[in-house]
């Protein structure tokens, strides 16, 4: 595929950045931390209602701190003319766009998967459920980095841009929310996660397939 | 005469409700060089951003060989070094690091030693394995500079190749952009100094002053 290289030289650079740079990777996965560690605490030690409240919370926290990192997705870019040597490549801007949300979600998505073990034992969830909503935030982080990709992109340089990407983007989560939550929730009842996770998977298809060019297009309108 | 390779037709540029410039027809050959003055807000980045494929000109086409630019992005973009205010150096990252970087986007692997040498033409061969940040003004645009030397572009587009530079860049520059016509490129820049390009049968000065 000629196109690869292209993919993996903006994927690179993006992850060089993120390691000089690490506090701003940190933020999003110490708000992870922090909102589902506060939360058992301020509930109480009811065994019965964290595992039932468990995946809705580490989704609507993984959701959130998604959000958190996804205005400066573009932003720095933007400010010292990256993105236009990106639009001015001869290689497919899509392709370099495509490199940048893969590093978005490996940095800002990928630790939230490997982290929920963890945060998981605090809400008492059984090993098995722990598989299940590791498996549904796998599927569904890059999900999040696709569509917020979307969002960024429209918002680009537009005054409160960071109020405005939720805005946006909040309502397109909804979808993900619901299944992968679901999915855990539905095992836990007995009913298995099977459906949750191949609408999961259709969609994150759907949005590696069709977000890299619509995000492509709203930043070629954003640096006009 | 030599045939035209960039050719514009008509350009006009509108910002809000203010007109920037209207009816700007230019050709350039192989060889060729076209200086913009103009005042402060005159237009002279707009114009640019608009050859460069940039911005879209709110009349007018702008061909590279005889086709509409928009037509054919990646090969326009493949001849073409566009090198702006601020042409993506990141602070963090070592001159090296952003050459190398800049180049493997745009699809060219460099190697080391291609890197080191044109950075220590651009003089700043000491100065390759500190982040961008450390740099002086001047430092940083002789480093976007030496991108130059690296990737082959028949069309350069610079906006200000000279700001920052001290006496002995400026001559450096020019000596870069002088090889770079003789070669039978093509250069489209603007500064606020006069240029010394030398053949001057072979440049075109366009100023759009007067156009507001």
């Amino acid at each position: 595929m000629p196109v690869l290289p292209a993919f993996f030289a903006s994927l690179q650079r993006d992850l060089l950045l993120v390691m000089r740079r690490k506090t701003e990777v940190l933020t999003a996965l110490f708000f992870f931390v922090i909102v589902t560690t506060l939360l058992p605490l301020g509930i109480g030690p009811e065994p019965d209602l964290l595992r039932k409240i468990a995946p809705g919370a580490m989704w609507i926290a993984a959701l959130l701190a998604t959000l958190l990192g996804l205005q400066r997705l573009f932003a720095a870019d933007h400010a010292d003319g990256t993105l236009e040597q990106m639009v001015l490549s001869p290689e497919p801007l899509s392709v370099l766009i495509a490199g940048k949300i893969t590093a978005h979600w490996l940095v800002c998505g990928l630790p939230l998967v490997l982290l929920a073990p963890v945060i998981g034992l605090q809400f008492d969830l059984p090993a098995d459920a722990i598989g299940i909503l590791m498996l549904s935030l796998l599927v569904g982080t890059p999900l999040l980095s696709f569509i917020g990709a979307i969002g960024a992109a429209l918002t680009l340089g537009a005054r409160g841009s960071a109020l405005l990407v939720s805005l946006l983007v909040l309502p397109l989560y909804i979808p993900t929310l619901i299944f992968g939550a679901g999915a855990v929730e539905s095992y836990i009842a007995g009913m298995g996660a099977a459906g949750h996770f191949s609408l999961l998977g259709a969609l994150l298809i759907l949005a590696m397939a069709f977000a890299p060019w619509a995000t492509t297009a709203a930043l070629r309108i954003s640096l006009e | 005469m030599t045939t035209a390779l960039l050719n514009a037709q008509g350009l006009a540029c509108t910002r809000g409700n203010q007109r920037l410039f209207s009816d700007i027809n230019l050709q350039l050959g192989a060889g060729q060089w076209l200086y913009l003055q103009g005042e402060n807000g005159a237009g002279k980045t707009s114009l640019l951003r608009i050859l460069a494929g940039l911005t879209l000109p709110t009349e007018g086409d702008v061909l590279w060989q005889d086709s509409p630019i928009g037509k054919q992005r990646s090969q326009y973009h493949q001849d073409l070094l566009y090198i702006g205010h601020h042409a993506g150096l990141k602070e963090d990252l070592t001159l090296t690091e952003n050459l190398r970087a800049q180049l493997a986007i745009d699809g060219i692997q460099a190697s080391a030693a291609a890197i080191r040498e044109a950075l220590t033409q651009m003089g700043l061969g000491k100065r390759q394995h500190l982040p961008a940040r450390v740099l002086s003004a001047g430092q940083k645009r002789r480093g976007l500079l030496a991108r130059a030397l690296l990737r082959p572009a028949k069309l350069w587009i610079l906006d200000e190749p000279f700001n920052a530079l001290d006496v002995k860049a400026i001559a450096d520059v020019q000596n870069l952009l002088k090889t770079h016509l003789a070669n039978g490129g093509l250069l489209v820049l603007t500064s606020h100094q006069t240029p010394d390009l030398g053949q001057d049968a072979a440049g075109f000065i366009l100023n759009l002053s007067g156009a507001h």
